[in-house]
């Protein structure tokens, strides 16, 4: 029997192909439309640095969403970690502003670790946990933040100049995506406890029948998105050098539609980390381009659900299509 | 010996054994936290005339009338957290219908058909298309809340006729209860009864056991979870109606959060997340016991900032506690039986 290909199918199977493309013909229709948008100053530099912040966020829910387990708490983490860097910056001058950046990042991983002990040692369902963390931690912002908000002038140039300057035209805080990018995917794919991560997500009761140590590997993965979530909140700082209680509301569904639309299976145990990486530059993509393409941004939220419907819904499709075509295979 | 210590469990005294129930925990947790108030707070029971018992009902009622079908979702062992969306949903097209100049009676129907109908599309998706609950719901989370800001835009409508909006807030005359309160009571007894007395109901419970089982034993699980979904969107399409009516405002954030605060309820009522356990009983009860906890807050003055991380405090404390009680009465089983 040969196994003949459908060119849909094909374009399935390269999905970070297709996003390529996709990026591309946003990019080329939006500024077309509005020449502006590419080529004025900082528009390049606009495009290329916005998706740090949500690729960030999307390569921790996608490590989450591969052990089978979900994170709703990344937004308001995210805002409480962008307060905490800003507020710093305020509260102690002193700080060297790699100190203030490390702080953060470690404040962000252990709110994530609360979720994942929770989850990993009571065994108790982690979209609960993370419902609950993602009103908890909000409410602690908004307690702790109340009215105010950071200032412009609480941080320092050197930092916000990090968010305007760059490598050989490439803003430092792409690079700082590219490496988390690079260094997820390395993890994810040549580490045993990466590779683990995928077994667990996989099939869960194997993975302990295997011997794994589930507790510790469904741990893992909140750290890391709690991490991740808090150098978002370093780069939101300093891309805007502002921010009230509010900020990174919703911004989990966001982290959900990249790592599903990037290729990551909703029941865990499949998906890879650059796909979703390029997922996250999609978005990020369309939230600029929306607003450009004469589509005002309160409808931004209603394309992400249709970007997290379609793309779980074609995937299981798909799924069960190429399910029945094996099973032809065999009959035949 | 073995004998006497396998049914150990059953030796307790049946009041023992009822008092253990989440339902009279919850129960006594409510009367505990009204004395405290009253002896704590000397003006809890001085009738204020901004927060009196029936506007705590009148604000618990779109909470609880949607912990119902959300309810017996949970006990099939799936999951609907759009359901403050799809309440928005409802709002928005009930507020521009009612702008259009539609008599109100038909855009409330339309605006409870629209619920019913986004209810389909997830039970479509969870059934026909097999995904899980819980990823389509995050994803009509966005969708339906995405429409319902992006067709209102930043405005909101109100001026709904006073009679309306006012006979809504009512309450029975003579009698603290408002009339949004004697609703809900004859849906939950439509519901409790449909969960605990109809062989529907045991289909619900069978599924959150074992989905397999069940089909094997004659469930039809497709449809029992489709059919629970178009009710949980009914009932939201509903609530998105009577909550613009009793606050004559529909705005695009209307429900925003309610998903959490009916799970919490829910949960906090003994309902297993995982499915096959609980009662109605217990869903309401919990309800009931977070609107007495925000009453007491209200009037000791602390802020509706501070009841969000106090829901979301509860919700993550009650499955903690449902996890912690079930490891050790399995504990204490797996004694018994090498006892």
């Amino acid at each position: 029997m040969t196994r003949t290909q459908s060119w849909w199918e094909w374009i399935f199977r390269a999905r970070e192909l297709s996003l390529i493309v996709v990026i591309v013909a946003l990019v080329v229709i939006t500024t077309l439309t509005q020449p502006q948008y590419l080529f004025s100053e900082g528009g390049v530099r606009d495009l290329l640095r916005t998706p740090a912040l949500y690729i960030a966020l999307a390569v921790g829910e996608a490590i989450v969403i591969i052990t089978r387990n979900i994170d709703l708490s990344i937004g308001s983490i995210l805002g409480l970690s962008a307060y905490f860097c800003g507020n710093l910056f305020h509260q102690a001058p002193a700080l060297p502003i790699p100190v203030v950046i490390l702080l953060t990042v470690l404040f962000g991983g252990i709110l994530g670790s609360v979720n994942g002990l929770l989850v990993a040692f009571l065994k108790v369902p982690a979209l609960v946990i993370t419902l609950g963390t993602l009103y908890a931690y909000r409410g602690i912002a908004v307690l702790w933040i109340g009215g105010n908000f950071i200032r412009p002038e609480w941080v320092p140039k050197e930092f916000t100049q990090l968010a305007l300057s760059g490598l050989f035209g490439v803003p430092w805080l792409l690079i700082v995506a590219v490496v988390v990018v690079l260094l997820a995917a390395w993890f994810m794919t040549s580490r045993r406890t990466g590779r683990e991560l995928y077994a667990i997500g996989s099939n869960p009761d194997a993975a302990v029948l295997y011997g794994l140590r589930t507790r510790r590997l469904t741990l893992l993965p909140f750290v890391i998105s709690g991490t991740l979530a808090g150098v978002a909140g370093v780069i939101y700082v300093s891309i805007y050098a502002t921010g009230d209680s509010k900020v990174g509301l919703g911004l989990e569904l966001q982290a959900v539609a990249a790592a599903v639309v990037g290729g990551v299976a909703v029941v865990g145990g499949a998906g890879r980390i650059w796909g979703v990486a390029l997922g996250a530059f999609f978005l990020a993509t369309l939230t600029t381009a929306l607003p450009v393409l004469s589509i005002p941004s309160l409808w931004q939220q209603a394309v992400v659900g249709v970007l997290i419907v379609g793309a779980i819904t074609l995937d299981r499709v798909f799924f069960v299509v190429r399910q029945r075509q094996a099973r032809k295979g065999l009959s035949a | 010996m073995t004998v006497e210590t396998t049914y150990l469990r059953h030796d307790r005294p049946l009041w023992r054994r009822l008092l253990l129930r989440p339902e009279a925990v919850l129960i006594v947790a409510i009367i505990l936290v009204i004395v405290v108030s009253i002896i704590v707070m000397p003006n809890y029971l001085r009738p204020n005339p901004n927060y009196t018992f029936s506007t705590l009902l009148l604000n618990a009622a779109p909470i609880l009338i949607l912990a119902l079908p959300l309810t017996l979702i949970i006990v099939t062992g799936e999951i609907d957290i759009s359901i403050g969306s799809v309440l928005g949903l409802s709002s928005a097209a009930f507020g521009l219908m009612f702008a259009a100049g539609i008599p109100l009676p038909v855009a409330a129907l339309i605006s409870v058909a629209i619920g019913g109908l986004v209810g389909a599309f997830n039970g479509v998706l969870v059934t026909v298309v097999g995904l899980p609950s819980l990823a389509v719901t995050i994803g009509t989370l966005a969708l339906f809340r995405g429409i319902a800001v992006g067709v209102l835009g930043t405005t909101a409508v109100t001026g709904f006729p006073s009679a309306v909006t006012s006979f809504v807030r009512s309450t029975v005359p003579g009698t603290p209860i408002p009339w949004l309160i004697v609703m809900f009571i004859v849906m939950a007894i439509g519901f409790g009864v449909l969960l605990h007395f109809t062989a529907f109901g045991r289909g619900v419970f069978a599924i959150g056991l074992s989905p397999e089982n069940a089909a094997f034993s004659g469930v039809n699980v497709s449809r029992t979870k489709f059919t629970l979904f178009v009710l949980s969107g009914l009932v939201a399409g509903l609530v998105g109606v009577l909550f613009t009516l009793q606050y004559s405002n529909a705005i695009g954030s209307n429900g925003n959060g309610f998903e959490l605060r009916a799970v919490t309820a829910i949960v906090l009522g003994g309902v297993s997340i995982w499915g096959g356990t609980g009662s109605l009983l217990g869903g309401i009860l919990g309800g009931l016991f977070i609107a007495t906890v925000n009453k007491s807050l209200q009037v000791l003055g602390i802020g509706d900032d501070a009841i969000y991380v106090i829901t979301g405090t509860a919700l993550i404390a009650s499955v903690v506690v449902s996890s912690v009680a079930a490891a050790i009465s399995q504990r204490r089983r797996a004694i018994t039986s090498t006892a």
